[in-house]
């Protein structure tokens, strides 16, 4: 086009006028062709004898003509039946909701991209490797467990996945009979995804279940930072994946007994926790508080007054595009969990999801605002993440005033929470998952118990009639979250706590007090995450510690003394 | 001769070159540090816990000068990085012993 300056601008004129004539010309004729296509499909199944071949068909760029009856199998295309209509439609229809769980549960994997940048956002630059290094090796450790008999716990004995195509082989669940009534304990088929279950259905629902598993598997990652010992660590992902969150899923989603209150004790639905604000966020929080309290502060986290001091992370950048990608994989995470993409309150789901994480962020921010003079970054992401975990329960039945209200609560309960456990728990967590996923994940499941409004979750828990919250009338599924919410607590907090200790004796859950101030990333993992930059005093420890004295630089060996466990 | 170094907020920098430049220095040295002087830095909150900021980021010029350029090129950096708040930073000068231009071995002034 360089001589185009040369061309007249009247030839210009003709040959884009031409041009134009042409492209509609192209358009007009193909236009005609798509509905001749379309006529001949229509008068097909009336035509008196065999056409076996359709005619082929010209471009469709609008997309109007593709997907004709032409389209749809049939041993006799001159006399269709109805039963291989229904075939189609059946077929259809289970194929959207195969294609939406796939998709949504793609989303949900990037999530822990999100996990990643934000844990490692918040940290420091001497742990950065080793901080991203756990965010990677969840995924593989989780899903092997996951694999290996984690699913199968959980999903072994659901029953049929109506929307999956009945997923009939996980038929197994052990249950023992109290009171005369039986209580689901874990699942028993699916071991190794084996041939028993090699099934699409079956399969499908793995990998959707699995990236769920995965993100509870991330959360401690980020509440035992930079002091956690790789060995514990990967003793901890096979434990959560293959053990304590296959059997609190299976309570909840896998025909457990904490989702048969409703059928046997009349509380309303049983627990009820549609994405897993209880299952997911709330196992994944608790079992980071029994973790961090077991592991201990890191060095130069509290005076000797006990008064706590700002650590504060090395990448705030990272972190904030990680609680957008989280934000961008919970899309996946609530509208996934319908399992189905013609259960069209998806369309709800998804706009109080955002809605909710919209409150959340606002609240925490005005509040930190209106409490220290500042925003605060850090705590304008936990607080969208907080709303999204708080929304993940009862996103699928409240109105969107509700869920902008949940959201905006939770902004508040995550910056309350942080201080609480920072400052009274003495419980050091750098990135707040505690609070963000723990404290939320609980709020979110008696959300769901409060504001449930009856309109959606017919037969849930095979019990009939809708998903009703205390304050549209039904104070029973407001009992059932409280027992769920307990029950977690309990289950998850004994376990962990239980399991972090044994661990200690066996082969500690903590780094020396040397690696721990030099940085994890050599000592632990042999690779620095930026070794071409040299490391300010900060991120390798000497103002944090110094932090912890009077304001001067305190002598190394001082606080190398602490002691490493508080517990 | 005369060392002259002159620490300077970091965003300034350029204009305190640009000065020196104009009076005739023809070389010198930056290097980013950190330093504080008598505010002792200030207080910030990261999530709700307090933090001391103690070492504010400057930047710091070394000029080597005859000494007949040393009042000049005071004046210059005074001008150019002062803004009148705290945390203008400082100009330190101190008697400079011997230069030598590494690549052809030259002495003294000469050097610079």
């Amino acid at each position: 086009m360089r001589g185009g300056a040369t061309v007249s601008s009247n030839r210009i004129r003709r040959l884009l006028l031409g041009l134009a004539l042409g492209a509609c010309a192209a358009a007009g004729v193909t236009a005609l062709r798509s509905l001749d296509g379309v006529a001949r499909a229509q008068v097909a199944p009336a035509a008196p004898s065999a056409a076996p071949t359709p005619a082929p068909r010209g471009p469709d760029p609008t997309g109007a003509a593709t997907g004709t009856a032409a389209d749809v199998p049939v041993k006799d295309a001159a006399h269709p039946t109805l039963v291989e209509v229904m075939d189609t439609v059946g077929h259809n229809r289970i194929a959207i909701n195969i294609v939406w769980t796939l998709f949504t549960g793609f989303l949900v994997m990037f999530m822990q991209a999100g996990f990643a940048m934000v844990e490692t956002g918040f940290t420091r630059a001497k742990n950065a490797a080793h901080t991203m290094s756990m965010n990677f090796m969840v995924y593989p450790i989780g899903m092997l467990g996951y694999w290996i008999c984690g699913f199968a716990l959980q999903m072994g004995g659901v029953g049929g996945v109506a929307s999956l195509g009945g997923t009939a082989p996980l038929s197994h669940e052990f249950a023992i009979t109290l009171f005369g009534k039986t209580f689901g304990l874990f699942g028993t088929t699916g071991f190794f995804m084996g041939s028993d279950v090699y099934d699409v259905g079956v399969f499908t629902l793995f990998l959707f279940q699995m990236v769920f598993m995965d993100t509870t598997v991330t959360i401690p990652t980020g509440a035992m930072a930079e002091r956690w010992k790789w060995a514990s660590f990967l003793i901890y992902g096979f434990f959560m994946s293959m053990v304590v969150y296959p059997l609190f899923a299976n309570w909840v989603w896998g025909a457990g007994w904490l989702s048969q209150l409703g059928a046997n004790f009349g509380l309303g639905h049983g627990h009820v926790d549609f994405a897993g604000s209880s299952v997911v966020h709330m196992v994944g929080g608790v079992a980071a508080l029994a973790g961090a309290m077991v592991l201990g502060p890191r060095l130069g986290k509290y005076t000797k007054d006990g008064k706590p001091v700002a650590i504060p992370g090395h990448h705030i950048p990272m972190a904030i595009v990680g609680t957008f990608i989280l934000a961008f994989g919970w899309f996946g995470f609530n509208p996934g969990s319908t399992l189905s993409g013609t259960d069209l309150r998806i369309g709800v789901v998804a706009t109080n999801t955002m809605l909710a994480s919209a409150g959340g962020a606002l609240t925490a921010m005005i509040y930190m605002l209106w409490k220290f003079g500042k925003p605060d970054p850090s705590m304008m992401a936990n607080g969208m993440l907080a709303g999204l975990v708080a929304i993940t329960a009862p996103c699928a039945f409240v109105t969107a005033p509700a869920a902008v209200l949940i959201g905006a609560i939770s902004g508040v309960l995550v910056c309350a929470s942080v201080f609480f456990v920072e400052g009274r728990l003495k419980v050091d967590d750098p990135v707040g998952a505690i609070s963000v996923h723990g404290v939320n994940g609980a709020w979110g499941v008696l959300a769901l118990g409060l504001f449930a409004d009856g309109k959606y979750g017919d037969g849930w828990n095979g019990v009939p009639g809708t998903v009703t919250g205390l304050l549209y009338g039904d104070p029973r599924q407001f009992l059932a979250q409280c027992i769920g919410t307990l029950t977690c607590f309990v289950f998850v907090f004994a376990a962990f706590y239980g399991f972090f200790k044994l661990v200690d004796v066996v082969v500690g859950n903590r780094v020396s007090a040397e690696t721990e101030i030099a940085g994890l990333d050599l000592p632990e993992m042999g690779a620095l995450a930026y070794p071409e930059f040299g490391l300010s005093a900060s991120s390798t420890g000497w103002s944090g510690l110094g932090a912890a004295g009077s304001g001067a630089p305190a002598p190394l060996p001082v606080n190398a003394a602490q002691p490493a466990r508080s517990t | 001769m005369k060392k002259v170094e002159a620490v300077v907020r970091p965003h300034l920098l350029e204009a305190v070159k640009a000065a020196l430049q104009e009076i005739g220095v023809v070389g010198m040295t930056v290097m980013e540090v950190k330093g504080f002087g008598r505010q002792k830095g200030h207080t910030e909150t990261y999530r709700g816990s307090e933090y001391h900021v103690d070492f504010l980021p400057k930047v710091k010029l070394e000029v080597a000068l005859p000494d007949e350029l040393v009042e000049k090129a005071i004046q210059a950096v005074v001008a150019s990085a002062c803004t009148g708040k705290f945390g203008d930073g400082k100009v330190f000068v101190s008697p400079l012993e011997e230069a030598v231009r590494i690549r052809t071995g030259e002495r003294g002034e000469d050097a610079l």
